[in-house]
């Protein structure tokens, strides 16, 4: 049984200029191009017919995409590295931990964090981190290239003009140092996505938090930030507080009702503000 | 002694850890699964499936997809009205009219390719009319709840099976002992207790796939991923109106069954999709989604225990109410529920006994045999209820168990005398299971804030239920070296069954497993048959058509050996692949010399080929009366003993199962590793079913997690340690005194686990899954009806 | 629904083998119809059983999460082409295994684990093991198989024969199971 029941046409651009010349001719020809990085979720969403393209661009082997290293104080992350090159590399625990909670092993060697952040499932947990740390992306598209941070980017998702391809991220180094929490949360599977996941950091000014699984989308909240380092109040009831502002309804899904979501979060932010109050950090 | 023995001698195969004959194929992917055949010749079938529980069909335009390059057919519904099934022939092999859950066949496209196959089923288009669901047993037995079968009371069906037409009850049978008035006068407590799960997947690994084609002659050849070949050759043969010898069915290596590929499905429509076609053959594979939905499932149970016990604790009366929910079509389902209605005690001696046994049709995916067969359904619902009157007698409940277990001399409730040989030592298996588990030491233990430590436990009986008159038969011939070919008509499904039967086979003929060959693939055209594998039988019944095989070769070995070395066959013995005389070992012949005829040295030779045969039946079986629940159905109850730790986290009711502990009466360990492995799989898939495996349902009776990233199964490091352990008292009708095994490990666990959990959280917990949040909701005195669960 | 098959050039156990696939056929189908490499299952085809797990430049990868057509250029292996025949005689000794079908895939991610330079922890070994389904096993003795080569690898005791045996291409699968 072939997984995709539509066809499609397979392009391998060497450059990044080739392959935004490309996606503007393929879609100008009608052919709905899409990057190819991973390609796990074209592939099984495509099975699907959630996903339909006929013709994708395959970027990953784009030497700026696959960067990994420091520059200029910034570790810098090619969109298509895997997750498991993320997390191997060991440079940022935080991003390296978060991405691997994401899928299995063997799975996220052909995921790429680029791929996560793009991702049309609701998840995209690989971009937590990146938002905590006020990461910047570099962004290439018909409109030239350029840098931005991606909280101004990313609202739900990660807002890209037709054409545009996520090359990097960069993350400051100085994180790498800082206390970290990543918990991800799951109904009973090992292997599963998340009822909810949270990444955090603790800064000098405070604790920054992003969550998925909570809601419909990934986010991180200034105003429930706000609220969850007002350090004048006890921890359950900035929880509580804080619950309160999230930016949308809770999921109620098949992986758990909002009751209980709402509970679960609870639970892993007591142990997440703990840990960070004491500068302690909590891996997977 | 028990057959095979000969006493005396130590048994040098039997016990030692050979493993599979296959292995070296199964590690070097050169093992052939029926999805691996690959011919150019072959078409392709693709399914289409219903995206409704229940609607009627009002059209079915095919014109699209019949207009698509290399399509050579479509079927549908129109194309063939038989109806099958083993128990009530309720089910068309492609839906007419109606579909009734969701996944149902309703056309099938025959094409070069798989892909244009693919392609072309996008472009039927199927009409429909949704009409109102049905969810569970309770409601399909509501006043006015929708009819699935309306033409119920017309249907063609097996001796046994009592239909009630007119409501949706598939099948209805009783169970009675005693006189329940004088059972409850007798009671001094009484404790009900209700549990209930939904269907769930087998989720082998290989998902069903068929091949079938048409010779010119009539013939009709298939390859599937069975269990039960024999079954398909004769069921083919019924429906098809084709005679039996016509058909031929080859069973290569199945990848994984579990009772999942005991169903005929796959077959029919890849038969139906061969004719279409003009007899060419035509593969047919079920996606994962398909072999998780269409395809027939694990059953699900809703049941009511109602125990009358005398204040120290002896149980006097028992009313059960099984209903059992069969999905759309009864396929094996009413056949499951008389294997729990049979056993319906689980493994006690209850004086006063009555119980009403549904199998109900809902607008779920229809039901077949699943591991354990009914077993592990009940004994979640008595072993619950157990637990609930230990708590309300304040008696332990391990002792509570012990006080009521059925003893040699007590009735079954088929009001079959229960003895020795037929009845494992439970009790002797209760008290190993207590050592260790420590039960004495604690059951429940606070670890830190948050953590909680429990044990739980549960017992079983399992007695193997099969058509009374089910045969097995054995052939075993010779190589010109004198190693041993054996063929029977078991499949080989993973749990080394043909490699035990090697071993038995080597015992008897006194020579090492390592010379004996198993063939992997079963032909019904060739092999000699074996009913179906399923029931935990292949050892029972094909290892004694073993031993008949094996003595009828050595009678010929003998009567050969009788005139070569002159002596009387009576004085002669067989071992090391030689023929002696038992007070003159030195006067003696190699097999090798012999089992081909024997040559003297001028030419003259006397014999031929040795080639030994065997079948064996079981002894006195009669189906049960559906009124009484009187008959034997099966030879003989097999029993273990479980239990289970688990560490509950009481924030948010996450658990860790620490340890998992089984001790079962194995009769005779046959092989001692692949014993092993047969129990801890089992375990395993029984506690990952009771942690968190069902289907999830929306108010559509739509399955919402039809993949296995949403109908998750345990993986790699979930599992607990386990602890397994046998007791040996050997079944006087098994093999070397062997009892089954294969299905033993699982049928205590969901109640075990389900028991250490609801001692842990402080809350009975009587549905499955265990999932954390159901726990965390009957903690909290939440609903449990969240989309979740 | 027109579609032009491509012709790709793929590095497969050591061999270049050309295919003739569409740009939509996964790696998977490519290697069990194209190539008759059965060994890869079809177990999900969508990316959740592990079951047609395969190399590609020495990583464990689903062949079902790839396209044919990402491949030239890149080793595919598959347990058809494994060398060194450790961690097989493993799974058959500790009867890591039952009905097989997620066997190859199994191996094939356990093999990759078990070179990891240093030797993987516990964490690790879960980690990567977790990406396989095994439904009819209870995973102990899949754990006690690669486990025990993952010791015999760190002792390097294995070292020599394992080049030896990849260099006599026998995987050491003679004749083992006698005995």
């Amino acid at each position: 049984m072939p997984m995709i029941p539509f066809p499609f046409d397979y392009y391998r651009p060497a450059t990044l200029q080739e392959a935004v010349a490309l996606f503007g001719e393929l879609d100008a020809g009608g052919k709905r191009p899409l990057y190819y990085n991973g390609g796990t979720e074209i592939l099984t969403l495509g099975r699907m017919r959630e996903v339909h393209t006929e013709a994708v661009i395959d970027v990953k082997r784009i030497p700026e995409c696959r960067m990994l290293g420091r520059h200029a104080g910034m570790f810098v992350w090619g969109a298509s590295l895997t997750l498991s090159e993320v997390h191997d590399a060991g440079l940022f625990p935080l991003l390296g931990k978060t991405g691997a909670g994401v899928a299995d092993r063997t799975s996220r060697n052909k995921i790429t964090l680029g791929g996560n952040i793009c991702s049309q499932f609701i998840y995209k947990e690989a971009v937590l981190p990146l938002l905590v740390t006020d990461s910047l992306v570099r962004i290439v598209g018909p409109t030239g290239d350029r840098v931005a941070p991606i909280g101004q980017l990313f609202d739900q998702t990660l807002r890209l003009g037709g054409g545009d391809l996520l090359v990097q991220a960069m993350t400051a180094t100085g994180y790498a140092e800082l206390p970290y929490v990543t918990i991800k949360r799951r109904k009973s599977s090992a292997i599963d996505y998340p009822l909810v996941t949270i990444a955090a950091i603790r800064t000098q000014e405070g604790m920054r938090f992003a969550f998925s699984g909570l809601c419909a989308f990934p986010f991180r909240s200034l105003e429930m930030e706000d609220i969850l380092n007002n350090r004048e109040l006890p921890i359950a009831q900035r929880i509580q507080l804080a619950s309160a502002a999230l930016p949308g309804p809770i999921l109620n899904d098949i992986k758990g009702s909002a009751l209980y979501r709402k509970h679960v979060w609870s639970v892993a932010m007591t142990e997440a503000m703990e840990a960070l109050e004491k500068g302690a950090s909590i891996g997977r | 002694m028990a057959p095979g023995e000969s006493g005396g001698s130590a048994l040098a195969e039997i016990g030692r850890s050979v493993p599979k004959k296959e292995s070296f194929y199964k590690v070097t992917g050169t093992a052939r699964y029926t999805g691996d055949r690959t011919e150019a010749r072959y078409l392709h079938a693709s399914l289409k499936i219903s995206p409704h529980a229940h609607a009627r069909i009002l059209g079915i335009d095919v014109a699209r997809a019949r207009a698509l390059p290399g399509v050579r057919a479509i079927v549908t519904g129109a194309d063939c009205d038989v109806l099958t099934g083993e128990e009530i022939r309720d089910r068309p092999i492609v839906a007419r009219d109606r579909v009734r859950y969701h996944g149902e066949v309703v056309a099938v496209v025959v094409a070069d390719t798989e892909t244009q196959a693919r392609q072309a089923v996008d472009l039927i288009e199927v009409r429909y009319e949704p009409l109102p669901v049905v969810q569970s047993p309770t409601e399909a037995m509501r006043p006015g709840a929708p009819i699935l079968h309306e033409r119920l009371g017309e249907y063609e069906k097996g001796p046994g099976v009592v239909p009630v037409p007119g409501t949706n009850i598939a099948s209805i049978i009783y169970v009675r002992l005693g006189d329940m008035t004088q059972g409850w006068a007798l009671s001094e407590t009484i404790v009900e207790n209700a549990i209930s799960f939904k269907p769930s997947d087998h989720a082998a690994m290989e998902t069903r796939s068929a091949i079938a084609e048409i010779l010119p002659d009539g013939r009709i050849h298939v390859v599937s991923s069975t269990q039960a070949p024999f079954a398909v050759k004769m069921y083919m043969a019924k429906y098809f109106g084709t005679e039996a010898g016509q058909v031929e069915v080859e069973a290569p290596l199945v990848g994984g069954a579990y009772g999942g590929k005991a169903a005929i499905q796959l077959e029919l429509i890849a038969y139906l999709a061969s004719r279409a076609a003009g007899g060419r053959p035509v593969k047919a594979m079920y996606t994962r989604l398909q072999d998780m939905i269409t395809a027939p499932c694990h059953i699900g149970l809703e049941a009511i225990v109602r125990l009358g016990s005398t204040k120290e604790g002896k149980i006097v009366a028992a009313h059960l109410t099984y209903r059992f929910d069969g999905g759309a079509y009864d396929d094996k389902s009413s056949d499951v529920a008389r294997a729990a209605a049979g056993d319906c005690t689980g493994p006690y001696a209850f004086e006063h006994l009555h119980c009403e046994c549904l199998t109900v049709y809902t607008n779920h995916p229809y039901a077949s045999a699943f591991r354990g067969y009914g077993h592990a359904e009940l004994t979640f619902a008595i072993e619950r209820a157990i637990d609930a009157l230990a708590e309300e007698l304040q008696i332990d409940p391990w002792t509570l168990r012990m006080i009521n277990i059925a003893r040699p001399g007590d009735l079954a409730p088929t009001r079959d005398l229960l003895n020795e040989s037929n009845l494992g030592d439970l009790p002797a298996c209760m008290e190993r299971m207590k050592a260790l588990a420590g039960w004495d030491d604690w059951k429940v233990r606070q670890v830190d804030d948050f953590r909680i430590r429990a044990k739980g436990i549960s017992c079983f009986w399992k007695n193997s239920s099969i058509d009374p008159n089910a045969s097995s038969g054995a052939i075993v011939s010779f190589n010109v070296d004198g190693s041993m070919n054996l063929d029977t008509g078991v499949v080989e499904l993973g749990t080394g069954t043909r490699t035990v039967l090697a071993q038995i086979l080597a015992e008897r003929m006194r020579m090492r497993t390592e010379r004996i060959h198993v063939r992997s693939v079963v032909d019904t055209a060739i092999s000699p048959e074996h009913w179906k594998t399923v029931a935990s039988r292949g050892v029972f019944m094909a290892g004694r058509a073993v031993l008949h095989a094996a003595d009828d070769a050595i009678r010929q070995l003998k009567a050969i050996a009788a005139c070569v070395l002159r002596a009387d066959p009576e004085d002669l013995e067989l071992g090391d692949e030689e023929v002696f005389v038992r007070g003159d070992p030195h006067v003696r012949i190699e097999v090798k010399k012999i089992c081909y005829g024997y040559m003297f040295p001028n030419g003259n030779t006397i014999g031929g080929q040795i080639i030994g045969r065997g079948a064996y039946t079981q002894r006195r079986m009669n189906p049960m009366n559906p009124f009484t629940g009187e008959g034997t159905p099966g030879p003989e109850w097999n029993v273990g003993a479980h239990s289970v730790e688990v560490e509950l986290d009481t924030r948010d009711c996450t658990y860790r199962i620490v340890k998992a502990i089984s001790v079962n009466d194995a009769g005779r360990v046959m092989n001692r590793m692949g014993a092993l492995g047969q129990i801890k799989g089992a375990m395993s898939m029984g506690l990952s079913f009771a942690n968190r495996e069902t289907f999830l349902f929306d108010n559509e009776a739509r399955v919402q997690n039809p993949t296995l990233r949403d109908y998750s199964i345990f993986r790699y490091g979930e599992n607990p340690e386990y602890v397994v352990e046998f007791v040996e008292r050997p079944c006087l009708d098994g093999p070397y005194g062997a009892r089954a095994l294969g299905e033993h490990g699982l049928i205590g666990m969901p109640a075990a686990l389900a028991s250490a959990l609801s001692r842990a959280s402080g809350v009975r917990l009587n549905r499955l899954p265990l999932f954390p949040e159901r726990i965390w909701r009957a903690r909290m005195g939440y609903a449990d009806d969240s989309v979740s669960l | 629904m027109k579609e032009a098959r491509c012709q790709l050039e793929l590095r497969i156990n050591g061999d270049t083998r050309l295919a003739n696939a569409y740009p939509t056929d996964l790696l998977l189908d490519v290697l069990r119809d194209s190539f008759g490499l059965t060994g890869a299952k079809p177990g999900c085809r969508n990316g959740d059983c592990g079951a047609c797990t395969v190399w590609v430049d020495g990583q464990p990868m689903k062949s079902c999460l790839l396209l044919a057509a990402e491949c030239p250029g890149l080793e595919v292996t598959t347990i058809e082409g494994l060398k060194g025949g450790e961690m097989q005689r493993a799974f058959v000794e500790q009867f890591a295994f039952q009905c097989g079908y997620c066997t190859p895939g199994f191996i094939m991610n356990a093999e990759a684990l078990s070179r990891l330079q240093p030797p993987p922890d516990e964490d690790t070994i879960r980690d990567w093991l977790q990406s396989n389904i095994c439904r009819c096993t209870s995973y102990e003795e899949i754990r006690l198989a690669v486990r025990e080569v993952i010791q015999r690898r760190s002792e390097g005791k294995l070292a020599e024969e394992a080049e030896r045996l990849v260099e006599d291409g026998s995987g050491g699968m003679k004749g083992e199971l006698n005995g």
